[in-house]
């Protein structure tokens, strides 16, 4: 299961954060600077795995996470998901923001943060994955989009 | 075309974004934040009636607030609103809002599941997938009760839709692992199961996470998977790089469904239909094949893919353990991944050689890596894999390769980060424990463990060494050759120390013949380090002098001067102090025969659990060293003891061999407290538990009938009121422990509702059976509390633990405490034993904040005499102001500032949330610090909430 979904820039401001196991807010934080603190100080080419988490269920417990320019996405996630699929999804994740937002920016995800959730929520659902196939998913999205366009029209 | 709309955004929200970004400073930031707060709360207030769009966009607002770590505190019932709107959008935020900051806030809650009950029925899809959505992110029981079983039957429907179908096998996925008991899949079994074969790969993918959970708790009932996920396997396997069309992800066909397939899979032991098993077999060959073929793109993330479903499949031919073919393929392919240029593999590769490495087929296998092995930890640049490969090495070792294995973990220790030394020399000294073939290589190990690595050496790896010194005859002459060699060292850590006085105490005369190591030049090579050491130290050292008076007469008078210096016997340290009269005055009034009785060589140990596989384990979690292994250890160990009966704890070996002479207890000479307190408090508590609680010792003069022993099936322990004590003022901790149970609390409020989480943890290597609690209400808290509790799994895995929910309803206000009874057999005898649950009527307190003169006005109302209780009280902790805010807090009360004139006092206020009504109480607390003293006042609206709270409270500070 995935436990959190963390975004956050190289300095460590949070861009999305995601829980989809209970913590109460100040531990979201705790768990936020930590994870932070753990992944920033790793090379680029080291491995993109991590232990030592020590906020999130223990021993069963690792952060995956990916480095793209600005910003890491760190997934954590618990002994029943695989590795290297979970650093699939994460570049699944990221090549579909591309799509939507046309060469994704760390702005993009700062003005346009419930998008960005709206997107997530297509990938995952509850710290389970939902949906692989990128096209899918950006169908959805579209969907979406068509239907705030009518709304808006409507308005008009 | 970008599928996001960026320029129809909300303009307000785009501004404030801006705003923040361009704030200097930290503080401008927050003061921009908390305008904007003010402002939205205002518009939440006014009487102007909100549109949807405006709605929308402060919503909006608070998330991206809250995003910045702010606590986000009001808003909930505007979402709530905005999910009732038919505007998909405001919907939208609505539920996103709602996923995020969720509250299990009840009536909240009732709220927000009629909306879902509408969005569920609308038959508008993208309706319904918000609605899942939501239930799949909140998950709370509530939610569960309303909806788990509407839910399965529109996942498994003809006519749903295939994203609902997929939103829906996740949202009964998540409210199966919050409530299991209320998703009943009887008849919806077999139709679940054959979504496996639905056409969509969506689905499958969503299906199959949903059908992994059930077939791990109810492996019978979907044992049909099987040969249905393995024809899904192998058409995917087989099918080419463009079959699947959109997903095949950098030319692999399905990556992910594949991984969730052979994770299934592993729930299951190899198929018996030899049909199905030939047909799996075939898969995993072929995976195994194309891990070979040259790669069809040089892209990472074909690789990636590819390597996803290799290991997934290397998993489930150790998981088999059958296959001796496929497993030294993997052992193979695995050992190509160790010298891989990409450090993930090599990470993965190392983690799944772990496993490999306990397989009877595969262990030769295994070991003939070992040099790669050995080079990745010397050279690896990545901690993380450092660490991997500790582990494997670890995993690797046997008697064969014992010697070589420690000795490079001994050298690396030297160099090893700092996270991991601890564990590395656990690591180490179980190694060189389990493997010992003789005992001065083993003695070497730990002696130059202390050495190169002393800060990390833990209690437990020192008493182990002395334990086996003491247990083994062959060994003591030559442990005190290498200790006495290895004090000569000009700096040696005092863990060294501590090993060198107890050896030389005990086993110093091995070595006395020899002029180098004389009786006197071992005893000032001792005493040259006493200074230096600390007062446990010191004290140990004293207690070797006292042996050494024994052994060697002729150093009688020399330390007889050292205990009389003045240093020594007027030490401010009341331990060393005492020690040191006491030893002097034994040294010269006992007789020798007396002495030499006094101070005998200590006995073997009786053969125990090493406390070092025990720590080790409980450092890495459950799970981490299995259960197997700490058998073994255990076999291992009372080889290495020439047996010896179990049974004792550790913590009383503990405190042995810390106290290394017991011989002042048996004159009776002694008054004072141990070196270490470790052991008294548990051994008393242990005697509570062992004894069958209930059983009345004063039967013959009880006249009373038995029924009323039934009533009052057990007494609590003497301390459960101390316990419950120390839950006043927080809600999280620890509740109990002894050397078998520890019981680890959680526990939330919310108005006159409480819901706790126990934690049952078993503390040893052996199963708890039987294993049931209750929770009672004892004489009138029946009445006044409603407590129910879920039962608890009747076996508690050795190392495991297990979780139990409680629910509380607050009736009316009480005084007592619930009863929480616990029954267990460990090891054949029954455990029983009685605490209180901290459940005090504090927990149900709203803080209310007031103003100064509105405080005074509600304290002058309440002034019947019997709505105040007052006690004066002496402090029992320093008085320390930010402590005593911190217990107030945790009281549950607001503390009021700037109300009582006089500003070292404090005062608070609070609303108990009952059922039956509400009792407003205030609180007064002055402290006199050149006193030490204080006065609490109480008073509320019920005489007898008063007086409760006031003897609550009188305990805390």
């Amino acid at each position: 299961m995935i436990k959190a979904i963390l975004i956050f820039n190289n300095h460590g401001k949070p861009r999305l954060i995601r829980f989809y196991q209970y913590f109460a807010e100040d531990m979201q934080q705790q768990i936020i600077r930590e994870t932070f603190h753990l992944v920033s100080k790793r090379d680029d080419n080291v491995c993109n795995f991590l232990e030592g988490g020590s906020l999130i269920g223990g021993s069963d417990y690792k952060l995956i996470y990916r480095h793209y320019a600005t910003l890491y996405f760190v997934f954590c996630v618990d002994s029943s998901e695989s590795e290297l699929g979970i650093l699939d999804l994460i570049q699944v994740f990221v090549e579909t923001l591309d799509k939507c937002f046309e060469n994704v920016c760390e702005l993009d995800l700062i003005f346009h943060m419930d998008k960005v959730h709206y997107i997530l929520q297509e990938v995952v659902m509850g710290g389970m994955v939902l949906e692989t196939n990128m096209n899918e998913i950006v169908a959805q999205v579209e969907l979406q989009n068509r239907m705030e366009k009518s709304e808006v029209n409507q308005v008009i | 075309m970008p599928a996001v709309s960026k320029g129809d955004g909300m303009r307000g929200l785009a501004v404030f974004i801006s705003d923040i970004r361009n704030c200097k400073s930290k503080e401008a930031e927050i003061k921009r934040i908390n305008k904007e707060l003010a402002n939205i709360r205002s518009k939440f207030k006014g009487d102007k009636a909100l549109d949807g769009y405006s709605k929308k966009k402060y919503v909006c607002k608070l998330l991206f607030i809250f995003l910045l770590g702010h606590d986000i505190d009001f808003g909930h019932m505007e979402a709530v609103n905005l999910l009732s709107s038919n505007k998909y959008t405001e919907k939208q935020i609505g539920y996103l809002f709602i996923s995020v900051l969720v509250n299990s806030n009840s009536e909240l809650i009732r709220l927000i599941n009629n909306a879902i009950k509408n969005d569920l029925s609308s038959r508008n899809p993208t309706f319904m997938c918000l609605a899942l959505h939501c239930i799949a992110n909140v998950g709370s029981r509530e939610m569960a009760e309303a909806f788990a079983g509407e839910i399965p039957r529109i996942l498994v429907a003809g006519d749903t839709m295939d994203s609902v179908k997929q939103s829906a096998a996740l949202c009964l996925l998540r409210l199966y692992k919050t409530s299991p008991d209320l998703v009943l899949m009887g008849e919806w079994t077999s139709r679940v199961v054959h979504l496996l074969n639905d056409q969509h790969m969506g689905v499958v993918t969503a299906a199959i996470s949903l059908i992994t959970c059930l077939s791990q708790k109810n492996p019978d009932e979907f044992k049909t998977c099987v040969s249905l996920a393995v024809s899904r396997l192998s058409r995917i396997v087989s099918s080419a790089s463009t079959d699947l069309q959109d997903y095949t992800y950098y030319f692999v066909p399905a990556p992910w469904l594949s991984c969730k397939l052979l994770r299934l899979l592993q729930c299951y032991p190899p198929p018996e239909d030899g049909a199905v098993k030939g047909r799996l077999v075939e898969c995993l060959e072929t995976i195994l094949n194309k891990a070979q073929e040259p790669p069809k793109s040089k892209k990472v993330q074909h690789s990636n893919a590819k390597n996803a479903i290799l290991f997934e499949a290397i998993s489930l031919i150790i998981h088999y353990d059958s296959e001796p073919n496929l497993l030294v393929r993997a052992c193979n392919q695995l050992g190509q991944f160790l010298q891989h240029r990409e450090t993930n593999l090599r990470y993965l590769a190392l983690e799944s050689m772990c496993t490999l490495a306990s397989s009877e087929f595969s262990h030769e296998a295994v070991k003939t890596h070992i040099e790669t092995v050995i080079n990745a930890l010397k050279t690896e640049r990545d901690v993380s894999v450092r660490q991997r490969a500790a582990d494997l090495l670890y995993a690797m070792c046997d008697r064969s390769n014992a010697k070589q294995i420690v000795a490079e973990m001994l050298s690396y220790l030297e160099t090893a980060d700092y996270s991991i030394r601890e564990e590395m020399v656990l690591k180490v000294a179980i190694l060189a424990e389990k493997y010992a073939v003789d005992y001065s290589w083993y003695v070497d190990t730990i002696l130059n463990l202390i050495r190169i690595a002393g800060d990390y050496v833990s209690e437990e790896v020192w008493y182990r060494v002395i334990q086996i010194v003491i247990n083994r005859d062959d060994v003591q002459g030559y442990a005190a050759k290498t200790v006495f060699e290895a004090l000569q060292a000009p700096a040696c850590h005092e863990n060294m120390v501590k090993v060198g006085g107890y050896i030389l105490g005990e086993f110093g005369n091995l070595i006395a013949g020899d002029p180098r190591s004389s009786p006197l030049v071992q005893f000032n090579l001792l005493h040259s380090k006493f200074h230096l050491c600390s007062v446990p130290t010191r004290a140990l050292l004293l207690s070797a002098y006292i042996k050494f008076i024994n052994l060697f007469p002729e150093t009688k008078s020399t330390i007889q001067e050292v205990l009389r210096s003045d240093s020594q016997i007027r030490n401010s340290d009341v331990e060393l102090q005492q020690r040191a009269v006491e030893y002097l005055k034994l040294s010269s009034i006992a007789s020798t025969d007396v002495l030499a009785t006094v101070l005998e060589e200590m006995p073997p140990f009786p053969e125990r659990e090493s406390s070092i596989l025990a720590k080790l384990k409980k450092k890495k979690g459950p799970g981490a060293v299995s259960v197997n292994e700490l058998e073994e250890g255990k076999r291992e160990g009372g080889e290495l003891n020439g047996g010896g009966e179990r049974g004792d704890n550790s913590a009383i070996a503990a405190s042995n061999a810390s106290t290394p002479s017991p011989s002042a207890d048996l004159l009776g000479l002694r008054t004072g407290p141990p070196v270490t307190a470790a052991a008294p408090s548990a051994g008393s508590l242990l005697v509570d538990v062992f004894s069958e609680a209930g059983v009345n010792d004063d039967g013959f003069l009880s006249s009373a009938p038995p029924s009323v022993v039934s009533e009052d099936p057990a007494t609590p322990l003497p301390e459960s009121n101390e316990l419950l004590n120390k839950f006043v003022c927080k809600n999280n901790g620890v509740l109990f422990e002894n050397q078998l149970l520890q019981i680890g609390i959680k526990s939330e409020y919310r108005q006159n509702l409480g819901r706790m989480y126990l934690f049952y943890g078993n503390k040893t290597s052996v199963q708890f059976i039987t294993f049931t609690t209750t929770v009672t209400c004892p004489g009138e808290l029946q009445s006044q509390l409603n407590v129910q509790s879920k039962p608890v799994e009747p076996l508690i895995e050795g190392g495991a633990q297990v979780q139990q929910v409680i629910n509380i309803e607050c009736l009316t206000d009480f005084s007592d405490a619930p009863l929480l009874n616990i029954k267990f057999r460990y090891g054949g005898a029954l455990q029983n034993l009685t605490l209180k649950l901290p459940v005090t009527i504090n927990k149900f307190f709203q803080p209310t904040e007031m103003a100064s003169h509105d405080f005074f006005q509600r304290w002058k109302q309440l002034s019947l005499p019997q709505q105040e209780a007052q006690k004066i009280f002496k402090a029992n902790h320093a008085m320390d102001t930010e402590v005593l805010k911190a217990k107030l807090l945790g009281l549950g009360m607001a503390l009021l500032e700037n109300v009582d004139p006089n500003p070292e006092n404090f005062v608070c206020a609070g609303v108990i949330q009952t059922k039956a009504q509400q009792v407003g109480s205030l609180l007064r607390l002055e402290p006199n610090a050149q006193a030490q003293m204080y006065r609490l006042t109480v008073r509320s609206s019920k005489d007898t909430v008063s007086k409760r709270l006031c003897e609550l409270l009188a305990e805390q500070f």
